[in-house]
């Protein structure tokens, strides 16, 4: 009589296990390389931090050599995700909203073909085409609006500069924030914006009192992931910025990224240099960590009205 | 406050299909018009078209005319969002805005097209609002916590204050208590009774019995068959429809013999 209680349905409780057994797995597996990473950067950078100051390229000790560089990581990532964000939003809603339906699907495999495209393929393009066409706009804003500091002159001959960076990263980004901001858009319950409709919203407004609040931590998720490319980006920015050190002008050769800075210097880099080109990637990691870390606590302060309940 | 409908020849399709056949219905302002039938009949989707939603899918059409006090909803010029600021509409489903609080829920219709209301005015209308969904006293301590931590039934109630914040001329129910439990749905009943002294409401139940105790007026619709479209079938004096009514499908309908 009991056999038939405790025999029944093993084999599917044998899945159970093994499916849970996986998924554990898996998890701690991401855990562990992280861990392992985090180890590595700190154990390769350690001779940084115990060298003579003098040593140190720059001569002057490790943090007066990477903060430039900093400086210079969160300036181009930020003009990226300045250019990115509205237009990757706009792009999205068109598409999601706006467009009519065959249009917007075709749209759609462009803006993720965009994100295919390899990141030499943007240094190329930024190299040779972008940064000689921004030459002439360069030269006008220097001569019009140097008195403002980032577009103090003399300008770049060559356009290779960090506002031309901050370009080619803008347009890196923005298929990822369109494709998971289209994503999310696509999302809102259909409930909520017959609601808005049904008492005379406009699209617009509709959008406005549905999308967007529904939308928002997934948006802010996925401005973080663009700015995790923007941040960590190297190929490119190292093409097209002619780096230096830290200046204000955006329009002028000078600044340079973490990631550009490790790819140029790598190669040749031995002994205490690599333990600082080490350092410097740590510090890069941990500067996105901190930004995810903020992105969720952003997402997370507004749980109360984010509809989840 | 209140306007008459009178829909003349009626077609709805959704693309090539026509869902709904010519409809021709008279409802009166300040009563309470029932539409019934059997799932899949086209009552939802006729409701619609009265306040231009049913156009909001894509490849939904209409053709003939509802006249709101004899101006064609359908007419050149007209403005869908016009349209639907002065014709209510409450959901199958209760949908207040997750986002807002029960006072901004109030006031999300008010709000539109940029108009400016007053702290004290916005206030008084929220209290005015909520008070005559019944539900003032339940919420007035809460108001700036989200409509969405409501029950299912309070939340109903949210949403027809949210839709008579804007003095609308006409109120549509689409099955307004059919995710509700019993106490909640005799509440919303209350609270129809008390709609139809200042408006025009048309409720779409599956609920004969509901739609025999709210409404003054029933249409009863019914379909052929799959893919015919729907028609309406009877149209007369609620008790006239449930006790004495002409056709015999209506009969069979009511009587429960099917649908």
């Amino acid at each position: 009589m009991s056999n038939t209680l405790t025999e029944s349905g093993s084999r599917g409780r044998a899945g159970d296990k093994v499916f849970s057994g996986i998924a554990l797995f898996a998890g701690c597996l991401i855990l562990f390389v992280l861990f392992c990473v985090a180890v590595f950067l700190l154990w390769q950078a350690l001779p940084t931090f115990t060298a003579d100051p003098a040593e140190i390229t720059g001569g002057s000790g490790f943090w007066t050599y990477i903060w430039p560089i900093v400086i210079g990581t969160l300036i181009a990532a930020a003009i990226a995700l300045l250019i990115a964000t509205p237009i990757s939003i706009g792009v999205a809603l068109f598409i999601s909203h706006y467009a009519p339906r065959k249009l917007s699907q075709g749209l759609g495999y462009v803006i993720d073909l965009l994100a295919a495209i390899p990141s030499v393929v943007y240094g190329a393009w930024g190299m040779t085409v972008l940064a000689p066409a921004l030459v002439g706009p360069y030269v006008w804003l220097a001569e019009n609006a140097g008195w403002i500091p980032i577009f103090a002159g003399p300008a770049s001959q060559t356009g290779k500069t960090m506002l031309t960076a901050g370009i080619v990263l803008s347009v890196m980004v923005l298929p990822i924030i369109t494709s998971l901001s289209r994503e999310i858009f696509l999302q809102t319950p259909k409930l909520h914006e017959e609601a808005a409709l049904a008492m005379g919203a406009t699209r617009w407004e509709m959008i406005r009192m549905t999308v967007f609040p529904f939308a928002r931590a997934g948006i802010i998720s996925a401005i973080m992931l663009g700015l995790g490319r923007a941040l960590g980006e190297t190929m490119a920015v190292a093409m097209v910025l002619s780096g230096g050190g830290l200046i204000a002008s955006l329009i002028k050769s000078g600044n340079q990224t973490i990631a550009a800075e490790i790819a140029l210097n790598f190669p040749e880099a031995f002994g205490l240099r690599l333990a600082e080109l080490i350092a410097a990637g740590l510090v890069l990691f941990v500067i996105t960590l901190a930004v995810n870390m903020i992105a969720r606590w952003i997402v997370s302060r507004h749980k109360e009205f984010s509809g989840a309940n | 406050m209140s306007k008459r409908i009178d829909v003349n020849d009626l077609n709805v399709y959704y693309g090539n299909f026509r869902a709904v056949e010519g409809v021709n219905i008279n409802i009166e302002a300040r009563s309470v018009t029932a539409f019934i039938g059997p799932s899949g009949c086209g009552k939802s989707t006729f409701l619609r078209t009265l306040n231009r939603m049913h156009e909001v899918l894509p490849g939904a059409r209409v053709e003939g005319e509802v006249l709101l006090d004899g101006e064609n909803l359908y007419g050149p010029g007209v403005d869908p969002v016009t349209v639907r600021s002065q014709i209510g509409m409450v959901f199958q489903r209760p949908n207040p805005f997750p986002t807002m609080s029960i006072r901004d829920n109030v006031l999300a219709g008010v709000k539109l097209n940029n108009k400016r209301i007053s702290r004290s005015d916005a206030d008084a209308l929220v209290e005015k609002s909520l008070t005559g969904a019944n539900l003032w006293n339940e919420v007035k301590d809460r108001l700036d916590k989200p409509g969405s931590g409501l029950s299912g039934g309070q939340q109903q109630r949210l949403c027809i204050a949210r839709a008579i914040a804007v003095s609308p001329q006409v109120i549509l129910m689409d099955e307004p208590c059919s995710a509700l439990d019993p106490i909640s749905t005799l509440a919303i009943e209350d609270l129809i009774e008390e709609l139809k002294t200042e408006y025009t409401v048309v409720i779409v139940t599956h609920n004969m019995q509901q739609a025999a105790r709210v409404s003054d007026r029933t249409a009863f619709f019914n379909i052929a068959g799959t893919g015919k479209p729907g028609k309406l079938i009877e149209y007369n004096d609620t008790p006239t429809i449930f006790n004495n009514p002409s056709e015999k499908s209506t009969e069979d309908y009511v009587s429960g013999r099917f649908g």
